[in-house]
């Protein structure tokens, strides 16, 4: 499978990383040879096959329906880059 | 009389108990190591007072004729990708740089609440993405071991927890905590000699530990023999609703029921771990090891796990997959790097605050993840590789039917130099070779040092274990560490 650039800054413009012509170029083939060597992945027969959910047997579990966290709006805002009036703050996204 | 920082974790749980020494010179003598081995750059935060604090309160409860808890009055690090309230969280990138938890990882947690003390965070492959701790944005760490060959080339600790696995190497710490993604405990612990386990998946709560890979990502001790493993894990491991793949079972007394004694178990070779190219001396330890659990009582039998092969393939599928969506959070919004230029829309922000703060493997592990999710290639590579994946835990099953645990060489080669590898993802992630099946397959495993190879470089063996079955992996591992009389260490040159 060889990638070309424009599949690249496709796959960035998704993963939203910005990348200038000389990263994409160089990615490509690199990429490119790991999806080549994955591709083996291909030759396996899993007719009948079920893909793993979790690999121990678990049940997921219920708890009572009440509130268990909060009340630390302070605390979710301390790391934020910008903070202002109690919110994440953004450039504008509306005009 | 021995250094204080030539004990291990049992011996300083013991003489702090027994008051041969207190609790605080064990954790003046390890705060003064740290702070004296700069050039591993294993640590990225030194705390010597918090490791102070706990041994303050260790001896203060033995004075009070109090039971000490388990970990009393013992220093370990803390790989940085733990949360620890108020002590900066980085998992070695620049993304991250700068962030302070408001909150403790309950992995953390558990190791304070059993009275061990913090020496400092740890240094690691960015992400925990990397087999030679090359990916981290604040510096490579530095093996302390050397080849005699009086090169003298930096040898890389291994990865992704190659600041862990350097400091207990170099007894700067007793014991440190790892995660295991696809060998991230195992591998390093093997490159310095130490001895590293990762248990089932679902015995240590992922909360508040930074994530790679959902449902991969264990955390494990690394320290200096089986017995310091088994005690620490004890502390580490235990329920946590706060995880939803925690497991609702109570913590086995590991250390209490060690025995090396395996009279009655058998013991599997699965032959398709004798792979192209790996050195002889590595095939040679494996017979030795063969030979020691045969020494030990077990029986041995051959094994195949037929989809061993694929197993690498599959793994760099679905742990980039679920990277790519777990790092979908650093965005410059809530936490971390921001790099939002005059005139710059939102979009534009994400995008570049990504690009400045993710290293190279970091973003290209998001862009393999995010194109094998990707419209019209998902099922042709991630179902896929899912299925793949039950093939490999189908193939462990069976194995179970006629044996108790597996014996295998940790890694395909001993320690290599620093940039030996670091410009061929590919070869990098045939590191893993051994040590991604069982994480696959959600089993504990374990490295143990089984001897040096020509250049005085330590070598590692795994023990694979069934579900559940730590005690099966500890005890064969004590089998071989009791046998192995490994005893090199590396010379002090830092």
């Amino acid at each position: 499978m060889s990638v070309d650039t424009a599949t690249v800054r496709r796959i960035a413009g998704l993963a939203r990383i910005a990348i200038t012509d000389d990263e994409a170029a160089r990615l490509a083939p690199e990429l490119g040879n790991i999806l080549d060597w994955i591709e083996q992945l291909g030759e396996v027969d899993t007719a009948g096959v079920e893909p793993m959910t979790a690999v121990i047997p678990n049940h997921l579990r219920l708890r009572d329906d009440v509130v268990t966290d909060g009340g630390v709006r302070d605390k979710v805002l301390a790391n934020a880059p910008q903070a202002e009036h109690g919110f994440f703050t953004v450039p504008k996204v509306i005009e | 009389m021995t250094a204080l920082t030539d004990l291990g974790i049992a011996a300083i749980r013991n003489g702090v108990r027994d008051g041969d020494f207190s609790a605080r010179e064990v954790a003046e003598a390890f705060n003064a190591a740290v702070a004296a081995a700069k050039p591993l750059n294993a640590f990225l935060v030194e705390t010597p007072d918090h490791a102070l604090a706990a041994a303050d309160a260790a001896d203060q409860a033995r004075a009070a004729g109090e039971t000490l808890r388990p970990m009393a009055g013992v220093p370990i690090g803390m790989k940085d990708l733990f949360c620890t309230k108020g002590v900066p969280t980085t998992a070695a990138s620049h993304i991250l740089e700068g962030f302070t938890p408001e909150y403790e990882s309950t992995v953390s947690q558990n190791l304070w609440n059993a009275g061990a003390g913090m020496l400092g965070k740890l240094n690691l492959d960015q992400f925990a993405m990397g087999s030679s701790n090359e990916t981290s944005y604040f510096g490579n760490v530095i093996s302390p071991w050397r080849r005699n060959d009086g090169g003298n080339a930096p040898l890389a600790p291994g990865g992704s927890s190659g600041g862990s696995s350097s400091a207990v190497a170099a007894r700067i710490a007793p014991g440190a905590t790892g995660t295991d993604t696809g060998g991230s405990i195992r591998q390093p612990a093997a490159f310095v000699g130490i001895s590293g386990i990762k248990p089932t998946y679902g015995r240590c709560s992922r909360w508040g530990t930074i994530a790679f890979a959902s449902s991969l990502d264990q955390a494990g001790p690394m320290a200096r023999d089986v017995r310091d493993c088994a005690i620490m894990l004890e502390a580490m491991a235990g329920f946590d609703a706060k995880d939803a793949t925690s497991l609702d079972l109570p913590v086995p007394n590991w250390e209490g029921q060690l025995n090396a004694s395996l009279a009655g178990k058998r013991v599997g070779i699965p032959k398709e771990y004798r792979v192209d190219g790996m050195p002889a001396e590595i095939e040679a330890l494996w017979q030795q090891g063969i030979a020691w659990l045969k020494d030990a009582g077990a029986e041995i039998v051959d094994v195949s796990l037929p989809h061993t092969r694929y197993a690498l393939p599959a793994y760099y599928i679905i742990a980039p997959a679920e990277a790519s969506s777990n790092l979908a959070r650093y965005d410059g919004v809530r936490y971390g790097l921001r790099d939002l230029p005059d005139g710059a829309n939102l979009q534009e922000m994400y995008a570049r605050t990504r690009a400045k703060g993710f290293g190279d493997e970091v973003k290209r592990r998001i862009l393999i993840g995010t194109y094998v999710l990707s419209a019209g290639f998902y099922d042709a590579y991630y179902t896929q590789a899912q299925k793949v994946r039950t093939l490999i835990a189908r193939d462990f099953e069976r194995a179970w039917e006629v044996c108790d645990v597996l014996l295998t060489p940790t890694a395909p080669s001993a320690a290599f130099a620093l940039g030996e590898k670091s410009a061929d993802p590919l070869a990098m992630y045939l590191n893993d070779v051994f040590t991604v099946p069982s994480s696959l397959a959600g089993l504990p495993a374990m490295s143990v040092p089984g001897g040096v190879d020509a250049s005085g470089l330590p070598l590692g063996l795994q023990v694979i274990g069934k579900p559940l079955d730590e005690q099966g992996v500890l005890n064969a591992a004590l089998a071989i560490e009791e046998r192995a009389g490994f005893t090199a260490r590396p010379a002090k040159w830092w």
